[in-house]
């Protein structure tokens, strides 16, 4: 478990929206919850864990995460699941489906965008599955109310009989706010699940009965929005424009316009079209507020509402106050104006501002494997083996495509790394004829999507390496447990999962498949080197733990006898970030051409001893600092 | 309700040097004190090295989470270049306190790009009330680097619109809570904190 602080009590708390929604299903009697790790919602699921009321598991993917939570509505528990965004693109095979079905007891599925792409491959919209599951959305607009929608969106679900999206953004998850909570109420349907095949067993002929049911669900919902104290307007004196939005631009605009009227759609699917349209007669202009795509805009223009959207907003990104204000100054025609001294009216003139370019040529500082890192001897291996395509996937060894390693070619989802890798593969033109095909993924993304593409191309035959990087651990998100950790939510033992034997079990041969210590880099260098060779499926699979989980036992650390050190950057390469370089020299060399070289030092603070870099160093100048000052 | 009355301070530094937890203390800080309080942070990848800013916003009522550019009144900086990349954001007249510990990334380390000639004097230049020091040297002379943390926030204590040792009870309160040897040695390092941004 990383930082997590103990349960509140009930009363003026200060939590994350993440914190809150575990608060907000705990407190509405929900029974089960289940998630696969995914910034930003992680932490949903790690607080939810600690009620123990509720049981909780971490699911080794999104969609099974909501078959489970399904299970348990129709069991009679309320269930919820959480997910970022891309999670539901992997559940949304049961959502479709489950929509028609309907639910047991309440069905909620958390699912948070990351607007503005802080930690994902993407950026998406996940209101969009409100319209096409036919299902309702709720937006809260801070950690208050993320408490307090994940609280009524269960018995939401009942009333309507529908599974209930909310749509959480890394503003809402990631924001810590003031929360004012209750109790629990336990709940649950006492009958337990009644056997309806006509309603659960979705084949043709029952599912076509079923689907009118859901459009008239749909159409009870938007009587609902319409009239809900879920979707209300605040009045203000400014009605040049006013303002429909939802969600954390809701907080961004009333703090950009203070004066102008807004309507705020907490139930933001199905939108309440006659509301806004009574609102807009009452504005001058209506500006629609949303992050990231146009869809209410497209509505509102579609049921004949004038209205200002994304061709004066940007369509990705968040919308902060900071960008609102010289959009809207644009739509009004006026000149951006920042606020003067407390109490004072906005300023004429823009308002004395520090060199908004101080500090943008600042090197970037993108984030880079830890110090020890088991994927640094990968990388490094990798990084010298040339005629490769490597397809990689969702995890820290993503990391790998950047600096020294350049050692990723592609990343697109959880799992890709295997099919496409047999795509590279049966794909190959004339020109790639000897190309080396090399698959690399982790532990828990392996049995979230990568096991199906293993299977695959060990049944067609693939001429692939597969690098397998076990670090017994959700290792980007934090250090999540899974099957591969033996080791429960709660961390509490569970049946490990043996790769050797699930490869063996996925059709790879035995003598094909390797277990590498990645510290020992001759001999990982070796299995590398000699498995690209040959034309089959082989799989290497690493046993190292990640170096921020407990498994990682540190050792006593390094350091560079100054007097050795002939700065010949190998150890460089390894691209640990312990090391550092104290001066650089350009020499030229016997044969006139020019050489660099750098003289480095390792930052025994920091550094624990996993004794890969002295295996770069020819001339020995890596030491233990132990050894160095015996000496 | 008007953002006027809003505190805003923004804490930079790297993954892992503790900004997430200094921003933590300062809003349970404001929190003791009766202030509507928000925090926020984007860090997803927040323990690979990376850049860290955490948001901290309190007055009577805060409503956008992160502090827009141009109006924060404190810059906490951890690390002198990520105090430069982000100086910015402060409104005229506020104020930077940086620890002069640099932190050097891997790209820096490799010469795909150099590190910034004299950061703190680049803040200066640009107008800007800044305070340095070596927070790291006054950390390890207490024995422990993890330190830093603590010794930062004395040295901005008493730029905070409540008293400075509201923000030590907050810091000790948290020590109290959960490892009580360690509440004696971060008293001395709030204080060695607050002390050094007076002498600067």
């Amino acid at each position: 478990m990383n930082a997590v602080t103990p349960l509140p009590a009930a009363g003026r708390r200060f939590m994350s929206g993440n914190e809150a929604v575990a608060r907000g299903a705990w407190e509405a009697g929900c029974r089960v919850a289940a998630a696969y790790p995914g910034t930003p919602s992680t932490e949903i699921l790690e607080y939810a864990s600690q009620y123990p009321e509720m049981y909780s598991e971490w699911s080794v993917n999104e969609k099974v995460s909501l078959e489970v939570a399904i299970g348990s509505s129709l069991a009679g528990s309320r269930a919820f699941c959480a997910m970022k965004h891309v999670g539901l693109n992997v559940a949304s095979d049961a959502l479709m489906t489950q929509t028609v079905v309907g639910v047991g007891a309440g069905l909620v599925i958390a699912v948070a965008d990351d607007v503005g792409l802080s930690s994902s491959q993407n950026e998406q919209d996940s209101r969009f599955w409100g319209r096409f599951a036919h299902v309702p959305v709720l937006e809260p607009s801070d950690a208050q109310e993320a408490y307090e929608y994940t609280k009524l969106a269960f018995g939401l679900s009942e009333q309507f009989g529908t599974p209930v999206i909310l749509r959480l953004t890394t503003r809402i998850c990631h924001v810590k706010g003031v929360v004012v909570g209750g109790e629990r109420k336990e709940f649950c349907l006492e009958q337990g699940f009644q056997k309806d095949p006509a309603k659960y067993v979705m084949v043709p002929g029952n599912a076509k009965k079923r689907i009118p049911l859901m459009f008239e669900r749909e159409e009870r919902l938007l009587k609902l929005s319409e009239s809900s104290e879920l979707n209300s307007t605040l009045d203000g004196e400014d009605k040049r424009i006013g303002y429909v939005t939802s969600g954390p631009a809701f907080m961004h605009v009333r703090e950009a316009f203070p004066d102008s009227p807004v309507l705020k759609l907490g139930l933001s699917h199905p939108a309440p079209i006659e509301l806004i349209r009574h609102f807009a007669s009452g504005v001058d202009q209506l500006v629609v507020v949303e992050e990231v795509d146009p869809l209410l805009e497209t509505e509102l223009k579609a049921a004949g509402i004038p209205v200002i959207g994304k061709e004066a907003l940007p369509r990705e990104g968040e919308l902060a106050p900071h960008v609102l204000r010289p959009a809207i100054a644009g739509i009004l025609g006026e000149e951006v104006v920042a606020e003067e001294a407390p109490g004072k009216k906005a300023a004429l003139v823009p308002a004395v501002r520090i060199d908004a370019n101080i500090g943008k040529n600042v090197f970037p500082r993108p984030p880079t494997m830890c110090v020890a890192c088991p994927h640094l001897g990968i990388y490094y291996c990798l990084s010298k083996i040339r005629n490769t395509s490597i397809s990689g996937d969702i995890g820290c060894y993503t990391l790998g495509a950047g600096h020294p390693w350049n050692a990723l070619d592609t990343t697109i989802c959880m799992g890709a790394s295997m099919g496409v890798a047999l795509g590279l593969d049966k794909g190959r033109v004339e020109a790639d004829a000897n190309k080396r095909v090399i698959a690399v993924l982790g532990d828990s993304t392996f049995m979230h999507m990568g096991m199906q593409g293993l299977l695959n191309i060990t049944y067609n035959r693939g001429n692939v390496t597969i690098l397998l990087l076990d670090n017994r651990t959700v290792g980007m998100t934090g250090g999540q447990d899974n099957p591969g950790s033996g080791r429960d939510i709660h961390g509490e033992t569970s049946p490990q999962v043996d790769f050797r034997k699930l490869c063996e079990a996925l059709g790879v041969k035995s003598e094909r498949i390797h277990v590498v210590n990645p510290y020992e880099l001759p001999t990982l260098f070796k299995a590398l080197r000699e498995e690209v060779k040959v034309p089959d499926t082989s799989v290497i699979i690493t046993d190292q733990p990640c170096v921020l989980v407990d498994f990682y036992k540190v050792k006593p650390p390094y350091m560079v006898e100054d007097d050795k050190c002939t700065g010949c950057k190998n150890c460089l390469d390894i691209g640990c970030p312990a090391i550092y370089v104290t001066r650089r020299e350009t020499v030229v060399k016997p044969n006139g051409k020019e050489k660099e070289l750098a003289f480095v030092r390792i930052d025994s603070q920091a550094c624990t001893g996993c004794d890969l870099c002295p295996k770069t160093c020819g001339p020995d100048a890596i030491l233990p600092v132990e050894q160095f000052t015996r000496n | 309700m008007s953002n006027q009355i809003t505190t805003n301070i923004l804490v930079s530094g790297i993954g892992g040097q503790g900004v997430m937890t200094a921003a933590e203390i300062l809003s349970q800080a404001a929190l003791f004190q009766g202030y509507d309080v928000k925090k926020t942070e984007v860090a997803g990848m927040a323990q690979r090295g990376g850049v860290v800013t955490s948001h901290v916003r309190f007055g009577e009522q805060v409503l956008s989470p992160a502090i827009p550019p141009g109006e924060a009144d404190i810059l906490v900086g951890f690390e002198p270049a990520e105090a430069l990349r982000w100086c910015s954001h402060l409104k005229p007249g506020g104020v930077a306190m940086v620890n002069r510990l640099r932190q050097e990334p891997p790209v820096v380390t490799l010469g795909l790009y150099d590190y910034p000639d004299e950061p703190v004097e680049q803040i200066r230049q640009a107008g800007i009330d800044v305070h340095a020091f070596d927070a790291g040297a006054i950390a390890r002379e207490l024995g422990n680097a993890k330190l830093v943390n603590t010794v930062m926030l004395g040295a901005i204590s008493k730029y905070l619109p409540f008293p400075g040792d509201a923000l030590k009870d907050a810091i000790l309160d948290r020590f109290r809570a959960n490892k009580p040897k360690l509440v004696g040695i971060n008293e001395k390092a709030f204080e060695a904190g607050r002390d050094a941004e007076a002498n600067n």
